[in-house]
C-alpha cells in the first residue's frame, strides 16, 4: 500500500500494546570478568519477535546492547541465540509463543564471545569451509516446470544459512573443539550428493576421521534446532553408511580405494 | 573513513582499497544490519524501471552483468518473468517489451501456454509474459564478498562501532569521527582526510552531525516470506510499479514484496497488518496458491531515497543515487554523502563515490572493480 502517512496496525509493535514482557538479557563487555543478566520490560504485540524486542531495547532503553541481525526472515543466520535455553533465530521467534514469564536471552554457545549477544563466527567458518561447499545448488523445486531458453538449468541457494545453532546445541562440540561438527559434516554430505565442481573423493576422506563422521553420538540436537531443514544428523548418518559401504566395496575390489 | 556498513559502504571500501587508499569503515551494528540485509533479494534486470525510469533501467542491466562476472556463484540462475493478468496489462506489454529493448535488457516474449509450462503455479488466466534476466541474490552474502575483499586488500572494517559525533576543528571542517566501540564501551576519535557518509536511511542523522542537511527520505516497504518455493523464476506483475507485485523464491521460501510509505525514523519501522494482507492479496493474484501459504516472517526495510521533504509515498522518488560534496554544496570540507540507489547498483554507487573521493584527495587511480573478482563471502570470517 503506498500510503502518505505512517501506517497504523503494527503487528510487531513494541510500545502502546499494553502487554509488557520481562527480558533477562546476557550482558558482557570486553574487559568484564564474566557475563551477567540485565532485565528490561518491553511491550509486545501478537507477532512481535524476540529480535523486534531486542532492537527496541537498544533503541528505546539501552544503546549499549549489541546483537547480530541482518535479514529478518531466517535466511542470513546472523541472529542465532539461545532463548530460554533453546537455540533459535530471534527474527522468527514470536515473544507470545514463549509463555508469559521472563524471556531469558543468551548468545549461542561454543563460540568465542565478543560482547553481549555477539559471538565471533571464525571458528564456525573454519570448519564449515573445510569442505568448500558452493553457495548455489541445483534447484529441486517445482519439478513440473520447464527450464526457459537462456537459462542453463535452475539453481538455488543451499539451505544452510550458517547460523551456528547446530554447533551451539551439539553436546560433542561443547566438550571437544576438534570435532568437525554438524554444519561442516552436513555441507560435506551436500557436496557428495551433488558434487558440482568439487573433489568428492577428498571430501569423503575428510569425513572419514575419528573427529568427523565417527565422532557424533546421535544426540540429534543439531537437527532439532536447525531453522532451515538441513538435518545435519541425517547427513551424518548418510556419511557413515556411505563410508561403511565403500569399505565393503574396497574389500571386494570395487569402489574407491583410499 | 566510511560511515555505514551496508552494501554501499562495503562496495566503496572495496573500490578505495583497490585504488590503494587507506580505508577505515565503521558500522553501528553488525555488517549489513540496516537496509542492506533486509532487502528483497532481487538482482534487478532493470525491466521494472524500463518504462518510466530509463536511467535506472540501464544502470541496473549494466550492473547485473558486471555482478554476475565479479561475483560468480552468488546468484540463483532463475531469470524473471513479468506476467500480464488483465486486458490493460496485456496492452501494456508492447510498451514494456520495447522499453526493455531500448534499455538493452534482453527480453523474450512468452505466450500463455509456455508461461504455464515454465511456471505451473501461475494464475492460469494470465494473458502473456516477458522473460528477463532478473535473479535471486542473498541480501547479506553478496555484500559480504565486497567486505571480505576490501579487508583482504587492507581496509579496516569495524562493526559495532557507533558514530556519536564529528570531529570538527572549525564549524566548516570535518576532520574525523567520534565513535563508541560497543563491544568494550571505549570512546575514541578516528582522524580522516575525508569522511564519507554511507549510512543509507540513517544518512540524514549522520549529515546533521557535520552540520549539513541531505534530502534523504527513509521510505520503508514491507516484505513477507512464506514457506515453500512457489516459482523457480522471479515473478513480477507486468504493470507500472505497484504493491506486492514481486514474488521471489529464495532457499525454501518465497518472498512477496513490497509496499511503500515515508517515515522520519528508520529505527522504528512498523509491520502494518493491512500491508501484510495486501502482500497476500497481490501475490496470490499472480500465484493463486500463495493464498494458503504459511507465513515464515514479515518485516520492513527502509529505502534511502533521495527526495524533498513532503514526498507522500516514496514511489515518485528516484531510485538512482547521488553523491553530495558538502564542500561544494554547503561549504563544509572533508565530508561527502552518498545517498539513494539500490542493492543491484551497489558497485556503481561505490565507483561514482570513489571517483569523487579520489578527485578531492588528489589521487589519480582508475576504478578496478568492474573486472576484479570478489572473494567468497566466507572469507569475511577468516
Amino acid at each position: 500500500m503506498s500510503s502518505p502517512v505512517e501506517p497504523a496496525n503494527d503487528t510487531h509493535a513494541t510500545s502502546g500494546t499494553g502487554r509488557s514482557v520481562r527480558f533477562r538479557v546476557s550482558r558482557f563487555k570486553q574487559g568484564d570478568r564474566k557475563p551477567h543478566y540485565q532485565e528490561y520490560a518491553v511491550e509486545v504485540a501478537p507477532e512481535t519477535t524476540v529480535l523486534d524486542a531486542l532492537t527496541a531495547i537498544r533503541r528505546d532503553q539501552d544503546p549499549t546492547l549489541i546483537l547480530r541481525h541482518s535479514c529478518y526472515h531466517a535466511s542470513c543466520g546472523t541472529c542465532g541465540m539461545r532463548v530460554n535455553d533453546t537455540e533459535v533465530l530471534a527474527c522468527v521467534t514470536e515473544v507470545t509463543e514463549l509463555g508469559g514469564g521472563p524471556v531469558k536471552v543468551d548468545p549461542i554457545a561454543n563460540q568465542r564471545l565478543v560482547a553481549d549477544l555477539v559471538t565471533d563466527m571464525v571458528d564456525f567458518y573454519d570448519k564449515f569451509t573445510a569442505v568448500d561447499q558452493p553457495l548455489v545448488r541445483g534447484s529441486d523445486a517445482i519439478p513440473a516446470a520447464t527450464v526457459p531458453p537462456g537459462v542453463p538449468g535452475f539453481t538455488r541457494f543451499e539451505n544452510c544459512i550458517e547460523c551456528g545453532l547446530c554447533l551451539s546445541a551439539c553436546p560433542i562440540v561443547a566438550t571437544d573443539p576438534r570435532y568437525l561438527g554438524p554444519a561442516g559434516l552436513a555441507a560435506a554430505q551436500r557436496v557428495l550428493e551433488e558434487p558440482r565442481e568439487a573433489d568428492a573423493f577428498s571430501v569423503l576422506r575428510l569425513t572419514d576421521d575419528p573427529q568427523a563422521a565417527w565422532r557424533c553420538h546421535l544426540a540429534f540436537e543439531c537437527t532439532a534446532v536447525c531453522p532451515s531443514n538441513v538435518d545435519p544428523a541425517g547427513a551424518i548418518m548418510f556419511l557413515r553408511r556411505r563410508l561403511a559401504s565403500d569399505r565393503v566395496k574396497s574389500i571386494f575390489g570395487s569402489g574407491w580405494r583410499p | 573513513m566510511i560511515v555505514g556498513g551496508g552494501g554501499t559502504g562495503g562496495a566503496l571500501a572495496h573500490d578505495l582499497a583497490l585504488r590503494g587508499l587507506r580505508v577505515t569503515l565503521v558500522e553501528r551494528g553488525e555488517i549489513t544490519s540496516g537496509t542492506t540485509g533486509r532487502h528483497h533479494g532481487l538482482l534487478h534486470s532493470g525491466a521494472r524501471y524500463a518504462v518510466k525510469d530509463r536511467e535506472s533501467a540501464v544502470e541496473c542491466i549494466e550492473e547485473n552483468r558486471i555482478l554476475r562476472t565479479i561475483a560468480p556463484g552468488s546468484f540463483e540462475l532463475n531469470d524473471g518473468l513479468f506476467v500480464a493478468l488483465t486486458d490493460e496489462e496485456a496492452a501494456y506489454e508492447k510498451l514494456f517489451f520495447d522499453s526493455c529493448e531500448a534499455s538493452q535488457i534482453p527480453a523474450r516474449r512468452v505466450g500463455r501456454a509456455e508461461a504455464l509450462r515454465l511456471e505451473p503455479n501461475l494464475n492460469p488466466d494470465l494473458r502473456c509474459a516477458v522473460q528477463v534476466p532478473d535473479g535471486t541474490m542473498d541480501a547479506m552474502r553478496l555484500p559480504l564478498r565486497f567486505f571480505a575483499t576490501a579487508r583482504r586488500n587492507g581496509a579496516d572494517i569495524r562493526p559495532f562501532t557507533e558514530v556519536v559525533g564529528m570531529s570538527m576543528t572549525t564549524p566548516t571542517s570535518v576532520d574525523g569521527v567520534q565513535v563508541v566501540d560497543r563491544a568494550s564501551g571505549r570512546r575514541y576519535d578516528i582522524g580522516a582526510d575525508l569522511v564519507v557518509n554511507a549510512a543509507g536511511p540513517w544518512g540524514e542523522k549522520i549529515s546533521r552531525m557535520g552540520g549539513v542537511d541531505v534530502p534523504i527520505q527513509p521510505s520503508p516497504g514491507i516484505l513477507v516470506a512464506v514457506r515453500g518455493r512457489f516459482a523457480n523464476m522471479v515473478i513480477n506483475r507486468l504493470h507500472a510499479s505497484g504493491d506486492g507485485d514481486i514474488v521471489l523464491p529464495q532457499r525454501e521460501l518465497s518472498v512477496i514484496g513490497t509496499s511503500s510509505w515515508v517515515t522520519d525514523d528508520p529505527d522504528h519501522l512498523a509491520v502494518p497488518a493491512d500491508h501484510v494482507e495486501a502482500m497476500f492479496r497481490e501475490g496470490s493474484a499472480m500465484i493463486p496458491s500463495l493464498r494458503g501459504a504459511r507465513i515464515r516472517a514479515s518485516w520492513s526495510a527502509a529505502r534511502p531515497l533521495i527526495g524533498e521533504r513532503g514526498a507522500s509515498t516514496g514511489r515518485e522518488l528516484s531510485r538512482t543515487f547521488k553523491c553530495f560534496d558538502h564542500e561544494a554544496d554547503d561549504g563544509v570540507s572533508g565530508f561527502v554523502t552518498i545517498a539513494g540507489g539500490k542493492a543491484t547498483t551497489l558497485r556503481a554507487m561505490a565507483e561514482s563515490t570513489a571517483d569523487m573521493v579520489c578527485r578531492k584527495l588528489g589521487v589519480d587511480r582508475p576504478c578496478a572493480t568492474r573486472e576484479t573478482e570478489l572473494l567468497p563471502h566466507t572469507a569475511y570470517y577468516a
